[in-house]
């Protein structure tokens, strides 16, 4: 195994203790709702709230690494060029999140000044670590870049997964350098904030995944390399061709120009395409492999993969996305229905199945199968399925009593959230949440076990 | 070239990411004319000395912000250095205090509390005016941001964020310059509901 197979495997396991943690915070803030005495003036909603969602965004960062760091070795024929630097990084990536979580937790706010955005929290949601951390954040970026590109260069093969990998580590690097100032116009703000939050995760992101799940089809099915980039070529000009202006349907209420209605309505309105042409590729390969592979938790996290980031992603974006829609559902509990499903389909499942992918491959299983997983998939599936229809309820009741009847005020604030479908939307959202928790502590048993105790058909013998 | 070349569709990817980006630029660096204090939608920081409103434009089919007459903030008039100051400390505030991890502004952020893009012209100052006995909507507005608990109205209260008074004086002042930033008609109709619906 080569040694950056190693570093992955650490960045897949701190990936899964991190998608815990962002479960725990999830629960937590699903909580507050429930029960707005709970932990008040200890750790309250937008802590818990912070913790889960900056959780989400490292766990699946650290996922998407883990499985370039395990399949870029095999793709490029050697070990990547800078390792050494890049184990190092992994334990001081660990350490500052550890660090900043501990803050968030026990000191949560400074003053307000510039002190407290570089050391403890700069409040700008899915980037409120401090700055010192963003930092750290760029250097880890850099080195993973510069192993990327540096074994590219050295070895002198480039082939087409590979290129759109190290095109798209520019953006990903550029962008996240917009998680730093601290504008006071707050249309300006949000502007360049969703630079970095749509740009980087619903573009940048959505090209890497792309590109792991096009190693993982070729491992899991065999899928042909012509395939794969010729899917992977269809994805990059759908997705960018699409999202790159559907940035707009982000601008209808910022202050930003008028024009932005229709430009966002139009693109973000066929952002789903892309995502619809990532199932009919899923299914096809499935049906020319007649559902038949060596690794069925993969293969169905994969397929999970497929259809949950075109619902959660493509069909439940399109819901809110067109402004005549959007002027009333924005903000309320209906984008969050969204987006829990779409980060769940469009990346979550992704990581999930190149985990257990390179579980087959590190315990020379030439059939990976079992039961545990099976209801693992089943109860994080649903209990996330179930959250996402629960917040639906919610969102539509805020969405007609807050804001269509009762205009947004605090007053109709207030009324949209004690409405009774609303609060039933909010207890339903909390039980499917523990289905959603049991389901975490099933599959990281799973992860420790399978192929372990699990019928072997045949042992390969160590991966490489 | 045929539709299952690969190289067809990598052409296809280059030149519309490079289209695609390129309008983007345009259209970003037209935006930020438009976004800046000043510009056509955002108003000037000392917007803060003058009457606000938001109201039913039948023209354009929503509602936009009405900038009236003089209405000091705190009864003083500040200049355009002051203003500025004012609204960096203000959101700095906001930033500091994760203000956006429970509340929304112009509809982003979190959504446990109240979307504060027209807070400032919220009917619900009233009762706070009556609760801690201010003379004024910001001296009341000030008074809850430095104690929110005392003057809790609802079970899902605002923790205290030791919001000190110039702090809370800052970011009165930018809660009153956001409800005059020309938001497209967002949140509609707000405050035309008095009553609680």
């Amino acid at each position: 195994m080569y040694r950056s197979q190693q570093l992955a495997l650490k960045y897949l396991a701190a990936a899964v203790a991190l998608f815990g943690v962002m479960t725990v915070a999830g629960l937590m803030s699903a909580y507050h709702y429930v029960n707005p005495d709970f932990l008040f003036g200890v750790l309250h909603f937008n802590i818990a709230k912070i913790l889960h969602i900056d959780t989400l965004i490292i766990w699946l960062l650290m996922g998407f690494m883990g499985a370039i760091y395990w399949f870029l070795p095999e793709e490029f024929g050697r070990e990547l060029v800078g390792i050494q630097a890049a184990e190092i990084l992994f334990y001081v990536f660990c350490g500052a999140v550890g660090v900043v979580a501990i803050v968030f937790i026990v000191v949560q706010y400074g003053g307000g000044d510039e002190t407290a955005l570089w050391f403890i929290n700069q409040g700008r949601k899915y980037v409120e670590a401090p700055r010192w951390a963003a930092i750290g954040v760029v250097v880890v970026m850099a080195v993973f870049a510069y192993n990327v590109l540096g074994t590219a260069y050295v070895t002198r093969k480039v082939t087409g997964i590979t290129a759109v990998l190290m095109v798209d580590l520019v953006p990903l690097l550029v962008l996240y350098l917009d998680a730093f100032p601290a504008i006071s116009n707050m249309s300006a703000d949000l502007f360049w904030w969703w630079w970095l939050v749509h740009l980087w995760v619903e573009a940048t992101w959505e090209v890497l995944i792309g590109c792991i799940m096009a190693w993982t089809l070729m491992q899991l099915l065999g899928t042909s390399r012509r395939i794969v980039e010729l899917w992977l070529y269809i994805e990059v000009a759908l997705v960018l061709g699409t999202g790159i202006l559907g940035l707009g349907h982000h601008y209808f209420w910022i202050g930003t120009p008028n024009y932005w209605l229709t430009i966002g309505g139009l693109f973000s309105a066929l952002e789903p395409l892309p995502l619809l042409g990532m199932v009919i590729h899923a299914v096809y390969d499935a049906g020319t492999h007649h559902m038949k592979t060596t690794n069925r938790p993969a293969f169905y996290w994969m397929m999970a993969e497929a259809f949950g980031n075109f619902l959660g992603g493509g069909v439940w974006g399109f819901m809110i996305t067109l402004p005549q829609v959007n002027l009333y559902a924005h903000g309320t509990q209906w984008t969050v229905s969204h987006g829990h499903f779409a980060f769940w389909g469009a990346y979550a499942c992704g990581v999930l199945s190149v985990v257990y992918l390179v579980i087959q491959k590190v315990r020379g299983l030439a059939h990976l199968e079992g039961t545990l997983w099976k209801w693992s998939f089943a109860a994080l599936n649903v209990g996330l399925i179930g959250m996402v229809g629960a917040l639906l309820v919610s969102g539509f009741a805020q969405a007609f009593v807050e804001r269509a009847i009762g205009g947004s005020t605090h007053d109709a604030f207030v009324a949209g959230q004690e409405n009774r479908w609303f609060v039933e939307g909010i207890v339903t959202r909390f039980i499917f949440g523990l289905m959603f928790a049991a389901g975490y502590v099933a599959l990281v048993w799973d992860l420790l076990t399978i192929g372990r105790r699990a019928p072997v058909l045949a042992t390969a013998g160590a991966a490489e | 070239m045929k539709f299952d070349d690969p190289a067809f569709w990598r052409a296809g990817a280059i030149s519309t990411v490079v289209v695609m980006s390129i309008v983007l630029i345009m259209l970003t660096i037209d935006s930020l004319a438009v976004i800046s204090p000043g510009g056509a939608n955002v108003p000037l920081y000392t917007v803060i000395n003058q009457h606000i409103d938001y109201k039913f434009d039948a023209k354009r089919g929503s509602d936009a912000p009405v900038i009236g007459g003089p209405e000091p903030l705190f009864g003083k008039s500040v200049d355009a250095a002051s203003a500025e100051a004012l609204i960096d400390k203000g959101k700095l505030v906001i930033q500091s205090r994760a203000c956006m991890d429970c509340h929304t502004f112009f509809g982003n952020g979190a959504y446990y509390a109240p979307d504060l893009t027209k807070a400032w012209l919220d009917p619900a100052w009233e009762t706070w005016q009556a609760i801690t006995g201010a003379a004024t909507r910001e001296e009341a507005m000030v008074k809850f941001l430095m104690d929110p608990v005392t003057n809790r109205t609802w079970t899902r209260a605002m923790p205290n964020l030791g919001i000190t008074q110039p702090e809370a004086e800052a970011t009165v002042a930018y809660l009153k310059w956001m409800a005059a930033v020309d938001t497209n008609g967002f949140p509609p109709n707000f405050g035309r509901m008095r009553s609680k619906p």
